[in-house]
């Protein structure tokens, strides 16, 4: 064969298999949110990489970051990310600006059903417009605020006496939100083996949705309401209604409380820092976290115990957690859905949940087992049924940023009374929503 | 031309210099036009580029600002058509209580730390200027701060904050007495924006320090000969000679200082992140917040043109001052 014969052909196989590698194997980027689910997630997609023959890149941006990167990413038009897994609240405007794809047609060829989630990560994590069936991402990772304690204390005997004493009642896990902050006001300042802790390490961070993922907590057990009547926008008597009002003044009461000193800036991190360093005896967090806590050497184990965020007027809960969407960017869409459509797997999913994950397939959560599987398994069914999530409007951002100033400039920063910041709360929504055209 | 052409003219004649052998080449008419240049038309040339630049990057982009400001606009609604609304963002900011307050806050950072830096930087550079052993120690040792990151600033003194562990609080308690955990630097309203006063302080005062400094070293030291000669005591010397003297630098200084603080963002940002509540947001912030967190573009295009108008204006009366003080 001569020189020009055999580089001839060597440019055709070289082609060739160009042309096979591109139509096979993909180079597929994930984005999310960079924290323990995260790295289960890495662990578990080595099955499909094995599988499909892509390969699987992570771009995880950290929480209070998340959004900013993403909805920027999202907003450009960005091809950095294939597949996202993107907060709740996205949802509106990722449907409404054509940022992720829609499913439907994809959902009924690969015979997916939706019948087979949990209704509520369904409705929070799935649909535009909320509850119709119109899907646009996967419920990939369920998710609530929930509370963990030091087991250990509250089992001492010299503590227990201590708390009978001043409140007349055993030592255990709230039944109610003021139970809650009389525990925590116990525990405040408390020394405990030579060293002084605290009450409990709730959101107050306010740069990005810190204070009101922390709000809401006490204001859904409340009864709070964002409008009367469901696609109304109208929320005078419903936002600053008496209950939610009560709730907000309750959420600063423990605030000034039952904190730590200087815990004026606080999320998910500073509350995992604070429960494991020993410093306050409950903390609220996503139950996302819980898997690590409980693994935990120093404070996890035999040390820890789990509960639901506790009711007062009703059963609330905050809703986080995610589903995962396909990018309408990316140039690798097949790619892109073949990783959903193999998530999506009953045996994929209990295998997300067995790594850490929360999957909210119902094959896993209705599972006889579910509930025993881990210490926090239970909570986390009871927290779903009762889940609330804020506005997944389009203008989600406006909305939240007007939250985070209103309630951190009257919680925190002490200015106003509570009633006046739900006030000018609604000023703001209602003119985020006239911009819209809503009202 | 070929190179078998070229090889046979460079073999006829080796010794012709090439730019006669070019301009020989070249159409008549072209030769005409190049000679022809003016001075301002080879300037042109020259700047053509800086110019195209700048209007590119500057210029275009402050057009088109002021355009989007009349603008309902938003940048995360592609699919929404923008529509014309006068003044209407304008009189919305200008008439937003909130706005004043973060006027406010950015007028306390920035009055404040002007003041504390050029009363401390000008007092360092004072003692700099004296002939000690060690003096050259002293000024690496004094200007370690600025040449840090704000990012890295910011950090460093949120744990020196820290109501718990902080050596801030736990010097104030040494000295005052009070529980280093009782008080809360970042996190309460009355000391949160003097927190960050005394952060940008610390960082910046040693660029101040140095321009003062490089005001003290021009005075020609006959001048203060002359001054002893005629018996004026040091205070006199200090108010008719040092002041008036460094003035213009210290202006320099305080025009600097006084933009790049009108436009703080990083290092209150990594501190407080505008809280507690809204007391330390100041208006870089909020902007960064309308216009990349909001995606309100046309609200924050008026907010950004109402700004830079301002500093612009001041800026500009600032300078005529300092070319009237050097005019002196």
């Amino acid at each position: 064969m001569s020189y020009t014969k055999l580089a001839t052909a060597s440019a055709i196989a070289l082609a060739a298999s160009g042309v096979v590698t591109s139509a096979q194997a993909e180079n597929l980027t994930l984005c999310w949110a960079a924290w323990d689910p995260a790295n289960a997630l890495v662990e578990l997609s080595k099955e499909f990489e094995a599988q499909s023959g892509h390969t699987m890149n992570f771009e995880f941006v950290p929480w209070p970051n998340f959004a900013d990167r993403m909805l920027n990413e999202l907003n450009s038009g960005g091809k950095l990310c294939d597949l996202l897994i993107g907060d709740s609240q996205w949802i509106g405007g990722g449907a409404e600006n054509g940022h992720y794809v829609k499913l439907n047609d994809f959902f009924d060829a690969e015979g997916i059903s939706m019948d087979d989630f949990a209704p509520a990560t369904v409705y929070a994590y799935s649909t535009w417009p909320k509850g119709t069936p119109n899907y646009y991402a996967l419920p990939a990772m369920g998710d609530a605020n929930g509370w963990f304690y030091r087991k250990d204390w509250f089992a001492r005997d010299d503590i227990r006496a201590a708390f009978k004493d001043a409140t007349g009642r055993e030592l255990a896990e709230p039944k109610t939100q003021k139970e809650m902050l009389e525990i925590a006001q116990f525990f405040q300042g408390r020394e405990i083996d030579g060293k002084t802790v605290y009450g409990a390490a709730i959101f107050t961070e306010r740069g990005s949705e810190g204070i009101t993922m922390g709000v809401t907590s006490a204001l859904y057990p409340w009864g709070f309401k964002y409008e009367n009547t469901p696609g109304s926008y109208d929320m005078e008597g419903a936002v600053n209604s008496p209950e939610a009002v009560e709730a907000l003044e309750f959420y600063k009461e423990f605030y000034e409380t039952a904190t730590p000193p200087g815990y004026t800036n606080s999320y998910m991190g500073e509350s995992l820092d604070a429960f494991k360093s020993g410093q306050v005896a409950m903390a609220m967090n996503w139950f996302a976290f819980f898997p690590g806590l409980y693994a935990d050497p120093n404070t996890g184990g035999d040390k820890i115990d789990f509960f639901v965020n506790p009711p007062q007027n009703q059963a609330g809960s905050t809703l986080g957690g995610q589903g995962i969407s396909v990018v309408a960017y990316s140039d690798k869409q097949d790619a892109a859905l073949e990783y959903i459509k193999w998530f999506a797997q009953p045996d994929v999913q209990a295998k997300w949940w067995a790594l850490g994950g929360y999957s909210a397939h119902n094959s896993v959560l209705q599972d006889p087992g579910f509930v025993d599987s881990q210490p926090f398994a239970g909570d986390f069914l009871v927290a779903m049924d009762g889940v609330q999530d804020f506005w997944q409007e389009p203008a989600y951002a406006e909305l939240l940023l007007a939250m985070q100033k209103r309630i951190h400039d009257y919680v925190v920063a002490d200015q106003g009374t509570a009633k006046e910041a739900l006030d000018k709360l609604i000023e703001d929504w209602t003119e985020v929503f006239e911009d819209e055209g809503k009202l | 031309m070929g190179p078998g052409t070229f090889q046979t003219i460079r073999a006829q004649d080796m010794s012709e210099r090439t730019i006669d052998r070019v301009a020989a080449a070249t159409p008549t008419p072209v030769a005409r036009k190049i000679k022809g240049l003016s001075d301002r038309a080879i300037a042109w040339i020259f700047v053509g580029p800086t110019i195209f630049l700048l209007l590119a990057i500057n210029i275009f982009p402050l057009i088109w600002t002021i355009r989007l400001s009349f603008t309902n606009y938003k940048a995360n609604r592609v699919n929404r058509e923008p529509e014309w609304i006068g003044l209407r963002n304008y009189e919305r900011i200008l008439t937003d209580s909130d706005i004043w307050l973060n006027m406010q806050a950015t007028a306390h950072f920035l009055i404040w730390t002007i003041i504390l830096q050029v009363l401390i930087g000008f007092t360092l550079a004072w003692l700099i200027n004296k002939k000690f052993k060690g003096n050259d120690l002293w000024t690496t040792i004094i200007v370690l701060p600025m040449m840090l990151s704000p990012a890295v600033v910011g950090n460093f003194w949120k744990f020196l904050y820290q109501p718990q562990i902080g050596l801030f609080n736990y010097i104030v308690g040494f000295f005052t007495g009070r529980d280093p955990s009782s008080f809360e630097m970042l996190g309460q309203v009355n000391l949160a924006p003097w927190s960050i006063v005394i952060v940008d302080t610390w960082m910046w005062t040693p660029f101040v320090m140095l321009i003062c400094l490089a005001g003290l070293r021009s005075i020609p030291d006959y001048i203060y000969e002359a001054a002893e000669i005629d018996r004026a005591s040091k205070l006199r010397q200090f108010f008719t000679i040092t002041v008036p003297m460094v003035l213009p630098f210290l202006m320099l200084a305080v025009l600097f200082r006084g933009i790049e603080n009108f436009k703080m963002f990083d290092l209150v940002v990594q501190l407080t992140g505008g809280g507690p509540g809204s007391t330390t947001e100041l208006t870089s912030i909020n902007l960064k917040r309308e216009a990349f967190e909001k995606w309100r573009t046309g609200y924050a295009s008026a907010y950004a043109i109402i700004l830079f108008v301002t500093v612009f204006g001041l800026a500009s009366i600032y300078v005529k001052a300092l070319n009237k003080v050097k005019e002196r």
